[in-house]
């Protein structure tokens, strides 16, 4: 789009602000355009944060990746890929390293599917 | 391991362990005792931090006891070499001037990355950032900052479509800020939106854990906008569109940290551009804190020019604030910044920052003129910005209709920003929903979370996580069998810790030097004279750095860079040894038990007198202090009227000034004492010794005197001379 400048037309509603009432507009629009975000960010998850849950569970960079592929291979990504290595471990009364390290090795996937 | 000032930084020893190393402390550290005044030296400072215990003052602290004031922000200097462990040594260098904000940037296509890397693979333009660089470089900060007695923040990049697994590993391993904003992403790394906001909550709750600085991407839409200083409605608009997103995330304001750059740079006015934009800024951003960036969209090969710029970005920071001053090189206009050109940008700095000191006690903006008008302009600007932005359906919208980076000072639109697709980017498509039952078991987590009711908390159902439990890091050593740190350090082997040296910039024996040369030629005739002169001089891989047209026919200035061939043997050298020196009781004894009587002069057509002045008067610690007699026979005295009163004061020494060296004039007025005191026969009773900016011992020893003093001579070392040698006659 191209348009000429035409900032004192549109700032004719402005005008009459003091600084202190421009200054609480400019932070009312601010968190008005971030709002839809911090919700998606609420609601959804990413390979990204399924990988740096896995990191802080103790699983390594190397062992993180195929975990979190093979959690968004089987469609369970919703659940989240720190879910499926806790529940494994519980079903198969291993240690959740163990359950990882078994997963990114493509072990137990099988057992995956009957987890939820 | 203890660092010690007189060795080197043991790459290998501080490689040793690493699996095991845990760094120090972890979180963002403010310079301690700010905002009270203080004495250094002769001074009261009213802007300044606690000093250092061991530093590099700035040259000119010689006429001042050599203090070294420390300003009150946080200064930073950025590191790129793509070789950690050359970059360590420049870090240690780095915090000896003043630094405390290490900066390390990232190698070329990091952010495309869908993971974390590992090893210690070689960068461009920056390091690979790893667990392996990041933890030794952490280990080396942590014995640097006992050394010059100062936190040292350690500082990259979470962006990227790796953004929360990094910010997890630099939580683990004590990096203390982070560039983190989602529309960097977006706008110059094409990483798809959502996939780059969703990211960025996840890696800033994780970046609020570790009580890690934040700093934003706005920079760069200065940086990438043809005319930088019609962005600047934008620019607010970018800042606070982050400010406000990871606040709400977790993070606390005094670590959220605007990256403000002043948009431009003479020849334009620059002040009168620049200075609004940063009252407007800190006006609506007060609750959050400022990084100072320096201007880098106008910056060419002239060094010289890109420190003025930077000086008046300087002042820009001491007429408004600045948390964190940030610094550039002044050769990032030529290549990869060289290890004393990062001296060079933060010695800049502090030398305008101290310049400055209580600048505002003074000097008051006037808002009611013409500034106050550009202020209010310019935060109307930004708010029409957002309400177009509402209009349109919110920031994705926006950005698909290319609002960022548009040409045009908003609302004028030049139909030239950069437009991003919703569906598309890198990471397009990876974005899940959550589903009822999703479950993130560890302790820091951003959104939803369906923590089964048998835990307190998430972490819990794994018996804690890293961030509770150091122990559950896994380390990840080398990949590569090739591309790693031990094969670059046995490649330089020769010249690691052993007599064998040569020449450097950037890393270990690259070999790299740099010459000025003037050519009575014209730009492009003087371009490769002065190449073909680099290949005379015998240097391989000869390039331009920088060239100046001083006029079009008579004379171009060039600077070239090439790589010697040669090695230097220490053990050749031959290093006079350096004159020790008696103590002030020994001098004063010896005076006492026998006077001492010298006649002084500057000689030969010279008017420089300070030198000579500060060696002889008893205020500037001079040869008085001890005792000794002179007879000062002020500046452009002949030698012949300078030996003349020797004689006739029946005088033990003869101390000469000369500062000038045009045609080589000090050596023949040394020489020509020398031989006029041999022609009146009193040449093997009475001692000779000159001085000046451009004498050394041996120079002055080969023109026939018994002594030199060149720059930095102290009373004292002219004093010790005159007793010792007065022993010998």
């Amino acid at each position: 789009m191209k348009r000429a400048d035409d900032y004192e037309v549109r700032r004719q509603h402005l005008a009459n602000l003091s600084d202190e009432e421009l200054k609480t507009r400019f932070w009312e629009l601010a968190e008005k355009i971030v709002q839809p975000m911090l919700e998606l960010g609420h609601k959804n998850t990413t390979p990204a944060i399924e990988r740096s849950v896995l990191l802080r569970m103790g699983f390594s960079s190397l062992e993180v990746k195929p975990i979190v592929e093979g959690v968004m291979k089987k469609g369970l990504m919703g659940k989240g890929a720190g879910n499926v290595v806790w529940r494994l471990s519980k079903k198969l009364g291993i240690s959740v390293r163990e359950a990882g390290v078994g997963l990114a090795e493509g072990k137990y996937w099988d057992e995956v599917d009957a987890l939820f | 391991m203890k660092l010690d000032p007189n060795k080197k930084i043991d790459i290998k020893e501080l490689l040793q362990d690493l699996d095991k190393y845990e760094p120090k402390r972890r979180g963002w550290h403010w310079r301690d005792k700010r905002n009270e005044n203080r004495v250094v030296g002769d001074f009261e400072f009213h802007e300044t931090s606690e000093e250092l215990k061991n530093y590099v003052p700035l040259p000119g602290s010689r006429g001042f006891h050599y203090i070294d004031p420390q300003p009150d922000c946080v200064v930073t200097t950025e590191i790129a070499s793509g070789r950690f462990e050359d970059d360590i040594r420049r870090m240690r260098m780095a915090a000896w001037h003043g630094a405390d904000h290490i900066m390390v940037i990232r190698t070329a296509g990091q952010s495309h990355i869908d993971s974390l890397i590992e090893g210690t693979t070689q960068g461009i333009g920056g390091i690979a950032v790893t667990r392996k660089q990041v933890r030794a470089s952490r280990k080396a900060l942590d014995m640097i900052e006992e050394e010059v007695g100062r936190e040292i923040n350690f500082h990259s990049y979470i962006s990227g479509v790796a953004g929360p697994d990094i910010a997890v590993m630099f939580a683990e391993e004590g990096v203390n800020g982070a560039h983190q904003d989602p529309q960097y992403n977006v706008l110059y790394r094409n990483v798809n939106m959502v996939r780059s906001f969703v990211d960025a909550c996840e890696a800033k709750k994780v970046m609020a854990w570790a009580d890690m600085l934040q700093i934003d991407g706005a920079h760069n839409a200065n940086a990438t906008a043809m005319k930088a200083w019609k962005v600047r409605p934008e620019l607010m608009v970018q800042h606070a569109i982050n400010s406000i997103f990871s606040k709400k995330v977790g993070i606390k304001p005094e670590n959220i940290a605007l990256s403000t750059v002043p948009p431009t740079a003479p020849p334009a006015p620059c002040m009168r551009l620049d200075l609004p934009y940063a009252v407007a800024l800190r006006d609506f951003f007060s609750e959050y804190k400022m990084r100072a960036q320096q201007n880098t969209k106008y910056m060419e090969s002239d060094m010289r020019e890109a420190t003025v710029t930077h000086t008046l970005n300087l002042m820009i920071s001491r007429l408004t604030s600045a948390d964190i001053q940030s610094t550039i090189t002044p050769d990032e206009g030529r290549n990869v910044p060289w290890h004393y050109n990062n001296i060079a940008a933060i010695s800049t700095a502090k030398q305008a920052l101290n310049g400055m000191d209580g600048l505002r006690e003074m000097v008051k903006l006037d808002r009611e003129g013409s500034l106050g008008k550009e202020v209010r302009e310019l935060k109307e600007r930004a708010v029409l910005f957002m309400e177009e932005m509402l209009e349109v359906g919110g920031y994705f919208k926006a950005v698909e209709s290319g609002f960022f980076i548009d040409s045009g000072y908003y609302p004028e639109r030049n139909g030239d920003g950069i437009p991003r697709e919703i569906e598309g980017g890198i990471g397009a498509g990876h974005v899940y929903e959550r589903d009822e039952d999703y479950f993130a078991p560890v302790s820091v987590h951003y959104g939803y979370n369906n923590v089964p009711k048998e835990f307190a908390k998430a972490s819990d159902a794994i018996g804690g996580d890293t961030f509770e439990d150091r122990t559950k890091i896994i380390f990840v050593d080398e990949l590569d069998e090739f591309d790693n740190v031990n094969t670059r350090l046995k490649e330089v082997e020769k010249y690691y810790d052993t007599n064998i040296v040569k020449p450097e910039v950037e890393w270990r024996a690259d070999g790299i030097v740099a010459t000025t040369i003037f050519l009575p030629l014209d730009e492009r005739t003087a371009e490769f004279a002065a190449i073909k002169c680099g290949e005379k001089m015998g240097l391989e891989d000869v390039t331009v750095v920088h060239k100046q047209c001083i006029h079009p026919s008579e004379g171009t200035v060039v600077e070239i860079k090439g790589r010697v061939k040669f090695d230097i043997d220490i053990n050749e050298l031959v290093i006079p040894e350096k004159a020790s020196v008696l103590s002030e009781d020994e001098i004063r004894a010896d005076i006492a038990a026998k006077p001492l009587f010298v006649v002084a002069a500057t000689v030969g057509q010279d008017e420089h007198s300070v030198g000579l002045k500060e060696t002889l008067d008893i205020k500037h610690g001079g040869i008085e202090k001890y005792g000794i007699k002179y007879l000062y026979l002020g500046t452009s005295c002949p030698v012949e009227k300078l030996v003349d009163a020797a004689i006739e004061t029946n005088a033990d020494a003869i101390l000469a000034s000369t500062i000038i060296t045009h045609d080589d004039v000090h050596v023949k007025n040394m020489r020509k004492l020398h031989e006029l005191c041999i022609e009146k026969g009193i040449r093997d009773r009475i001692m000779l010794a000159c001085g000046g900016t451009q004498v050394s011992n041996e120079i002055a020893k080969e023109a026939g005197m018994d002594a030199g003093f060149g720059r930095g001579t102290k009373g004292i070392d002219v004093a010790s001379f005159l007793v010792k040698r007065r022993k010998e006659i």
